[in-house]
C-alpha cells in the first residue's frame, strides 16, 4: 500500500521498453536531476518558512502573514525578489573563486541527495558506501566557505571563513563516529541495509545507552557542521556582520543560504535514517495490532515525520540558545565531545560483537 | 589616526567595527587591532552623531533647552531632562510639589526598568541570542503605553517642566502600572530562566572583560558597570536627590566587575525600580503637580549642578547663568562617554566575541557618548 516503487517501477519499465536501453538511461537520469533541483528549491523554500513561522512561535510573533494564504507564499516571493536582484561582483575581489563558491555549496548540497531514502524503495542511488559518501561529500561544504570568504577581499568575510574551516574540521570527527557506532551495530555501510536493520525497532531503542549518546553527539555535531546557531561562528551577525557571505548579494547569497538550509535537511534525514529508523515505521515488539496500524502510515510519511522533527529540533536550538565563543566552541569538540564519542565506539563495538543489542 | 593599510607591522589585522556595524547598536566606530581572534587594541571614534548639544542650548530658554536632552540618552530621555529641570530649579529655588516628585520619580523608574529591559534584550542578540529581544519588547511596550497616555510620546518623552511635569498623569495611569506591575513580577523570573541560567551565557560572560574596582573609578565609570565593579556610586543614595531619600531600596553593588555581574546587577536594579513604584503607586499624593512659575524665566546670575542616576550612570548637568533669558554655558557630564573609555582596558587579550559582550554589557548608548 501506498508504495512508490510502483511508479518509479512503471516509468522504468516504459522507458526501457520505448526506448534503446542508453537513451532510457539518459532520460532517466534526466528525470532524477530535475526531481532533485525541485526537491532543492522545494525544500529551501518550506525550510525557509518553517524556520520564519517557528522563530515567530518562539518570540511571540505572527511571522509571513501576508503573502498568500496564512504568508505560505513569501518565501517563493522572496526568491522572486533575489533572483531579479543584481548579481553584484564587488571591486577587488578574485571573480573567479567569488562566483564559483555558491555553486560549490549548492552542488555540494545537492550530490547529497542521492544515497537518502525517502522511502520505501524510493533512493536515487543505494550505493553500497552510502554512509561514507554523505560524510565524504558534506565535508566538501567548508571548501565553498573558505573560498567565499578568501575570494570576497574582506576581513570580515575572511575571519568567518576561517573559523568555519577549524569548525567543520573538528565537529566532522565527533560526526563521524556517532555515524560509525551505527554502522558497527548493523555491519553495512548501505542506508538501505542500515534502514532494514531497524525493522524490529529503532536503533536509538535498540542500542542501549551508548546509541542515545551517539545520537546526542551527532546532534550537536551536525548543527555544529551545518553552521546554525549556537554555533554560528561562521556567520556570527552580532561579531562579524555576516561572515563568509558578507559580500554576496542576490541569488548568490541566496544559493548559500539555500544550501545551508538543505545541509540542515540532509544531515537531519541521515539522523533520521540512522537512528530513528528512516522510512520504518515504529514497531513495538509482538504488538501486532499497533503494528499494522502504524506500517498503514505511508513510508515517506514517517521519513519526512523523523526528519522534520529533527529539523524543528535544530530550530530550536537556534532559537533558544546564545552564541560560544570560538575557543570554547573547539574546547567543547576536542575535550568533551571527542573522547566520549571514542569511548562510546568502542562500547557500541563490545554490544555489536556480544550481540548485546535487542 | 590609525593609517587604512589593514595591516600592523606584527602582521596583526586592523579592523573597522562600525560605524555601521551590528553590535555597535548605532553609530560607534571602533578601530580594532586583531592578532587572529584575539584583541590587541580598541579605538573608538567618535563624532558620528554629534549635534552640538550643549552649544545649541545656549541659544534656547530655560523651558526649551531641557528637551534635547532627551535626545542625548534617549533611553533615559525622562531621567535626564529631571536632572536639567533640577538644575533650573536650584537657580531660581523652585520649591517642587509633592505630587509632582513623586510622579518624576515613578515615570524616572519606569524609564529605568524600560531601559534595562532594553538592554538585557539587546545583550543576549550580542551574544547571539536572538529570543530574548523579542520577550523583553512585550513588557517594554506596557511601559512605553503607560508613557504615551501620561506624556504624549513614547521615547523622548519630555515630561518635565521647571517646577513640576507638564500634564497631570493620566486617569489610567494607576491600572496600568498596576498591570505592568503584576506582569513584570511575572515574567522577571522567565528572564532569569531564558538567559540568567543558560549555561552556554554564563560560559561566555563570567571572568569576561573583568574591570577592577580602582580601574572603575580612575576611568570614571559609574552607573551598573561601576557598581558591578564595586563602585559605591549610585548618585540616588550617595548623594539623594527628589525623593530618594524617603524611600526604600537598595544600591546593588557587584564585587567581580566582569561581565556577568555587570549583568547581574542591572537584572537586580530592575526589581529594585519595581519596589520603588510599588511604594509609590498607591501612594500618589494629591495637590499640584507644577509649581507656579513666571511665563518667562530668567535664572540668577550664578552655577548651578545637578547630577542624577541614569540607567547608564551618574547624570551631571553644568549650568553657568549670566542672569539672561538663555544659559551661558551648559556642560553635561554623560555616563556612557566615561564607561566606553573603560573598554579599551577592558577589552585587552580577549575575543572578538568578547567584545561584543563586553560592549553589551556596558549598555552604551550613542548619542549620550557623542551629544
Amino acid at each position: 500500500m501506498w508504495n512508490l516503487a510502483q511508479l518509479t517501477d512503471l516509468i522504468h519499465r516504459w522507458l526501457y521498453e520505448t526506448f534503446p536501453p542508453a537513451w532510457a538511461l539518459a532520460f532517466e537520469m534526466i528525470i532524477v536531476g530535475i526531481a532533485v533541483i525541485g526537491l532543492f528549491a522545494g525544500l529551501g523554500l518550506v525550510l525557509v518558512l518553517m524556520e520564519r513561522k517557528v522563530s515567530a512561535f518562539m518570540q511571540i510573533r505572527l511571522g509571513p502573514n501576508r503573502v498568500g494564504p496564512k504568508g505560505l507564499m513569501q518565501s517563493l516571493a522572496d526568491t522572486l525578489k533575489l533572483l531579479v536582484k543584481e548579481g553584484m561582483t564587488p571591486d577587488g575581489v578574485d571573480r573567479f573563486l567569488f562566483n564559483l563558491a555558491p555553486f560549490i555549496a549548492m552542488i555540494a548540497a545537492m550530490l547529497l541527495m542521492a544515497p537518502i531514502a525517502f522511502a520505501k524503495d524510493f533512493q536515487i542511488w543505494d550505493l553500497n558506501i552510502g554512509v561514507l559518501y554523505v560524510t565524504a561529500i558534506s565535508s566538501l561544504n567548508v571548501i565553498a566557505i573558505l573560498m567565499a570568504g578568501w575570494s570576497s577581499n574582506n576581513k570580515y568575510s575572511l575571519l568567518g571563513a576561517m573559523r568555519s574551516g577549524a569548525q567543520i574540521v573538528s565537529y566532522e570527527l565527533s560526526a563521524g563516529l556517532s555515524i560509525l557506532t551505527v554502522v558497527v551495530l548493523t555491519g553495512s555501510l548501505q542506508i538501505s541495509d542500515i534502514v532494514t536493520a531497524q525493522s524490529n525497532g529503532w536503533w536509538i531503542f535498540k542500542g542501549h545507552i551508548p546509541v542515545l549518546i551517539a545520537f546526542v553527539i551527532y546532534m550537536i555535531a551536525v548543527t555544529a557542521e551545518t553552521n546554525r546557531a549556537p554555533f554560528d561562528m561562521a556567520e556570527a551577525e552580532s561579531e562579524l556582520t555576516g561572515g563568509f557571505h558578507t559580500e554576496y548579494s542576490g541569488m548568490k547569497f541566496a544559493l548559500f543560504f539555500l544550501a545551508e538550509y538543505i545541509n540542515v535537511f540532509i544531515v537531519c534525514a541521515i539522523g533520521a535514517t540512522l537512528f530513528l529508523g528512516g522510512w520504518m515505521p515504529l514497531h513495538i515488539g509482538e504488538w501486532s495490532a499497533f503494528n499494522g496500524i502504524m506500517d498503514w502510515i505511508p513510508s515517506s510519511l514517517w521519513f519526512f515525520g523523523k526528519t522534520f522533527f529533527l529539523i524543528f529540533l535544530m530550530m530550536w536550538f537556534r532559537w533558544t540558545f546564545p552564541r560560544l565563543r570560538i575557543d570554547q566552541l573547539l574546547n567543547l569538540e576536542w575535550r568533551y565531545l571527542l573522547p566520549i564519542g571514542m569511548v562510546n565506539i568502542l562500547l557500541v563495538t563490545v554490544i555489536a560483537i556480544l550481540k548485546w543489542h535487542f | 589616526m590609525v593609517e587604512e593599510i589593514g595591516t600592523t607591522d606584527k602582521g596583526e589585522l586592523i579592523i573597522n567595527v562600525g560605524p555601521q556595524h551590528p553590535a555597535t547598536h548605532g553609530v560607534l566606530h571602533l578601530v580594532i587591532t586583531l592578532d587572529g581572534e584575539t584583541v590587541r587594541k580598541v579605538e573608538p571614534h567618535l563624532g558620528y552623531i554629534h549635534r552640538s548639544i550643549e552649544k545649541m542650548s545656549e541659544s534656547l530658554s530655560y523651558r526649551q533647552f531641557i528637551y534635547a536632552t532627551s535626545r542625548m540618552d534617549y533611553l533615559s530621555a525622562h531621567i535626564n531632562n529631571h536632572a536639567c529641570a533640577m538644575a533650573v530649579e536650584k537657580g531660581l529655588q523652585l520649591e517642587v510639589p509633592e505630587r509632582a516628585q513623586v510622579i518624576r520619580v515613578l515615570m524616572g523608574e519606569l524609564t529605568r526598568i524600560a531601559s534595562h529591559v532594553l538592554w538585557w534584550g539587546a545583550m543576549a542578540m550580542d551574544i547571539g541570542a536572538f529570543t530574548p529581544f523579542f520577550h523583553a519588547f512585550r513588557e517594554r511596550e506596557m511601559i512605553n503605553d503607560i508613557m504615551e497616555e501620561s506624556c504624549g510620546a513614547r521615547l523622548t518623552m519630555n515630561y518635565m517642566v521647571p517646577g513640576g511635569v507638564m500634564y497631570d498623569i493620566h486617569p489610567n495611569f494607576h491600572r496600568r502600572v498596576k498591570e505592568f506591575i503584576a506582569q513584570f513580577k511575572r515574567k522577571l523570573p522567565e528572564y532569569d530562566e531564558l538567559v540568567t541560567g543558560n549555561t552556554i551565557f554564563r560560559a561566555r560572560t563570567r571572568g569576561v572583560g573583568v574591570l577592577s574596582k580602582e580601574d572603575a573609578i580612575s576611568y570614571g565609570c559609574s552607573g551598573p558597570t561601576g557598581r558591578a565593579s564595586g563602585v559605591d556610586c549610585d548618585i540616588r543614595k550617595v548623594q539623594p536627590y527628589g525623593i530618594y531619600d524617603r524611600l526604600d531600596f537598595q544600591q546593588i553593588i557587584g564585587t567581580e566587575g566582569d561581565t556577568y555581574s555587570r549583568y547581574l546587577v542591572r537584572m537586580q536594579e530592575m526589581r529594585q525600580s519595581l519596589h520603588i513604584i510599588e511604594q509609590l503607586i498607591d501612594n500618589i499624593p494629591e495637590g499640584d503637580f507644577q509649581a507656579k512659575t513666571k511665563a518667562v524665566l530668567k535664572v540668577p546670575k550664578g552655577e548651578y549642578y545637578s547630577r542624577v542616576e541614569t540607567a547608564r550612570g551618574d547624570f551631571g548637568v553644568y549650568l553657568v547663568s549670566e542672569g539672561g533669558l538663555t544659559p551661558y554655558r551648559i556642560k553635561y557630564r554623560s555616563p556612557g562617554f566615561s564607561n566606553l573609555s573603560a573598554l579599551d582596558h577592558t577589552v585587552r587579550g580577549q575575543k572578538i566575541g568578547d567584545l561584543v559582550a563586553i560592549m553589551g554589557s556596558f549598555d552604551l548608548v550613542i548619542p549620550d557618548i557623542d551629544r
